[in-house]
């Protein structure tokens, strides 16, 4: 029996039960104290306190699904990156997909105000989601399209982080041009939250994610391939077009959603797909996609929660923080391995 | 088994090759020489469909290369080029299964007979006591070998090679290339290979295929040394090539 075949489904046994002890202990988590009791009879629908209801069905349980749904997609995403740019720092955003999100979401609270369309405009139809929606796949389309006539990989990932940096520099003025008021709410939005995101919003976020996560398991074998380059890739039967054309489609599911609904959220989506290749030593996506959509869960799950101890002392961390915190020393050890290897 | 009818080669504006023909057979080792930028990679990415000719058709098993698409191409030609794999975490077994690739259903599941296949690809070309090692520790002979017993893995007929013996040091070289020639006259497969070592050249391949440019030569290792060829093409004021004994001397 070979050492695997034992080991991954341990693992995988393991992130499960850190997946269901977080969420357990997410609802249980609050500015509130709701006993674990009342928090099982009001998911059991068997609730005795109203209020104790609201908070764990609108805003605990949302917040849960969220920040699982966040960590799974950015993860997911950002492993399809690294393997199909064959650079251990690429992530979901490599694309420009968060400059073009962010690009959207300035242009509806900075330019707006500028423009004195603010109110009762069709642009609040869209939101700062839909906005931030419709900018990231704007700019996936963009670098796609370009993409068709270029076979050469790092030539897109270069086009895709110059478009990004232009964009910046876009949203820069806009910031500069924008009033006090305008300016916070984009500041807030770039720094990333879990907890903004309504039931409603679920409907949508949970399904694109999941549709997200299936063209992943459809591009497992296409990345496996792509691991030894475009070259091999091709001569062994694969549709190069196509199957980036499935990455880049999941990728803007996944982390331009996420996006569009959480704000930027960084280093989750670089440093998990890194820690599942860790903790499987594998390079075999079979296994590396579930476990990296498992550690983004678990990653996600327990930013959130240490956002809301820190909550209970009365301070409301942006769990951009928090990841950074917890994603950069892990980039940082992958980065000096690297350098010892060579 | 591969038919060059005609073809011409460019590589922008610039020709590298012009109404080439030739005919690589099943079962022989055939070695591609030429100086360097004369074409010879360029001429083997066309032959394995990631490039395209300018002119002329080229014939894979009797079939147009144009008009075959790129899972046809995978069951005919493997290709093995210099680029060094470098991919964090990958053994040497799971590199060799990635060859099994265009049989494996959509999830790249191996069935036992892959398996079967990828351990027979392993034993061919003799790494099998390191196929649980991470490529990243492997020197750059096992590296090759791997990089063939993926090729092998992909069952094709025909094993095109870009420089596989640079980086080498020479006893490697002679190994690796007595393996081919073992591959071809045993397994009766095509392969053919571009390199600069002349001397493993002549006293390996059966036939050598020169870019002589814009001609490209092709004729029985004895026949080409005879021809005056490679005199002519290989000959500068710091090397002679001496036809008797196939060696190339220093001018003094």
């Amino acid at each position: 029996m070979k050492r695997e075949n034992i080991i991954h489904p341990v693992l995988f046994a393991l992130l499960g039960i850190a997946i269901v002890g977080l969420i357990i202990a997410d609802l249980l988590t609050g500015t509130t104290a709701i006993p674990i009791e009342q928090v099982w009879a009001t998911l059991m629908g068997r609730a005795t306190d109203a209020s104790h209801a609201t908070i764990i069905l609108k805003m605990r349980l949302p917040k849960v699904i969220v920040a699982a749904a966040a960590g799974m997609a950015l993860s997911a995403s950002g492993l399809q990156m690294q393997t199909l740019f064959r650079n251990p720092l690429a992530g979901p955003y490599v694309l420009g997909i968060n400059s073009g999100a962010s690009l959207g979401v300035a242009l509806f609270t900075l330019a707006t105000p500028l423009l004195g369309i603010a109110t009762s405009s069709w642009l609040r139809m869209f939101g700062t989601t839909g906005m931030a929606w419709i900018g990231s796949a704007l700019i996936l389309l963009l670098v796609m399209s370009l993409s068709r006539r270029i076979r050469n990989i790092n030539v897109i990932l270069i086009i895709g982080m110059m478009l990004s940096s232009a964009i910046s520099a876009v949203v820069g003025i806009l910031q500069y041009m924008g009033t006090d008021e305008s300016l916070k709410a984009f500041v807030v939005w770039t720094m990333g939250s879990v907890a903004t995101v309504t039931v409603e919003q679920l409907y949508i976020l949970v399904p694109v994610v999941m549709i997200g996560i299936l063209l992943s398991i459809v591009a497992i074998k296409p990345l496996n391939i792509l691991l030894l380059g475009d070259a091999y890739a091709e001569t062994m039967g694969l549709n190069l077009r196509r199957s980036r054309i499935i990455i880049f489609l999941s990728t803007t599911l996944l982390a331009g959603s996420v996006t569009a609904f959480c704000g930027p959220i960084g280093f989750i989506g670089l440093a998990m797909p890194h820690l599942a290749r860790m903790t499987f030593r594998t390079a075999d996506h079979r296994t590396l996609m579930p476990a990296a959509i498992l550690w983004g869960a678990v990653s996600m799950l327990l930013c959130t929660l240490l956002c809301d101890i820190v909550a209970r002392s009365g301070m409301m961390l942006p769990v951009n923080t928090i990841t950074s915190l917890l994603g950069i020393p892990i980039i940082i050890y992958v980065v000096l391995r690297n350098s010892h290897r060579q | 088994m591969i038919r060059l009818d005609n073809i011409t080669i460019s590589f922008g504006s610039r020709t590298l090759i012009a109404d080439a023909s030739a005919h690589f057979k099943a079962g022989e080792m055939v070695a591609l020489l030429g100086r360097n930028g004369t074409g010879k990679s360029t001429l083997l990415r066309a032959i394995v469909g990631l490039g395209s000719v300018q002119g002329g058709d080229i014939y894979i098993a009797d079939k147009r290369l144009r008009s075959l698409s790129a899972a046809e191409r995978a069951g005919l030609i493997a290709f093995v080029n210099t680029e060094r794999v470098d991919v964090d975490a990958l053994t040497v077994r799971e590199l060799v299964a990635i060859g099994r690739s265009p049989y494996t259903n959509w999830m790249g599941r191996l069935t036992d007979e892959d398996r079967r296949k990828v351990e027979e690809a392993m034993q061919k070309v003799g790494i099998t006591a390191f196929a649980e090692r991470r490529v990243e520790t492997l020197s750059d002979g096992e590296c090759q070998r791997a990089m063939i017993a993926r090729a092998l893995a992909q069952e094709t007929p025909i094993i095109l090679l870009d420089e596989p013996t640079s980086f080498l040091d020479l006893p490697n070289r002679y190994e690796l290339c007595r393996l081919l020639g073992e591959l071809a006259h045993k397994e009766g497969k095509c392969i053919l290979f571009s390199t600069h070592e002349l001397d493993i050249a002549l006293s390996l391949a059966d036939s050598i295929a020169l870019v002589d440019t814009p001609r490209l030569v092709h004729l029985p290792t004895q026949e080409m040394v005879s021809s005056g060829n490679i005199e002519r093409l290989f000959n500068s004021d710091a090397v002679s090539f001496d036809a008797i004994s196939g060696a190339i001397r220093l001018r003094r």
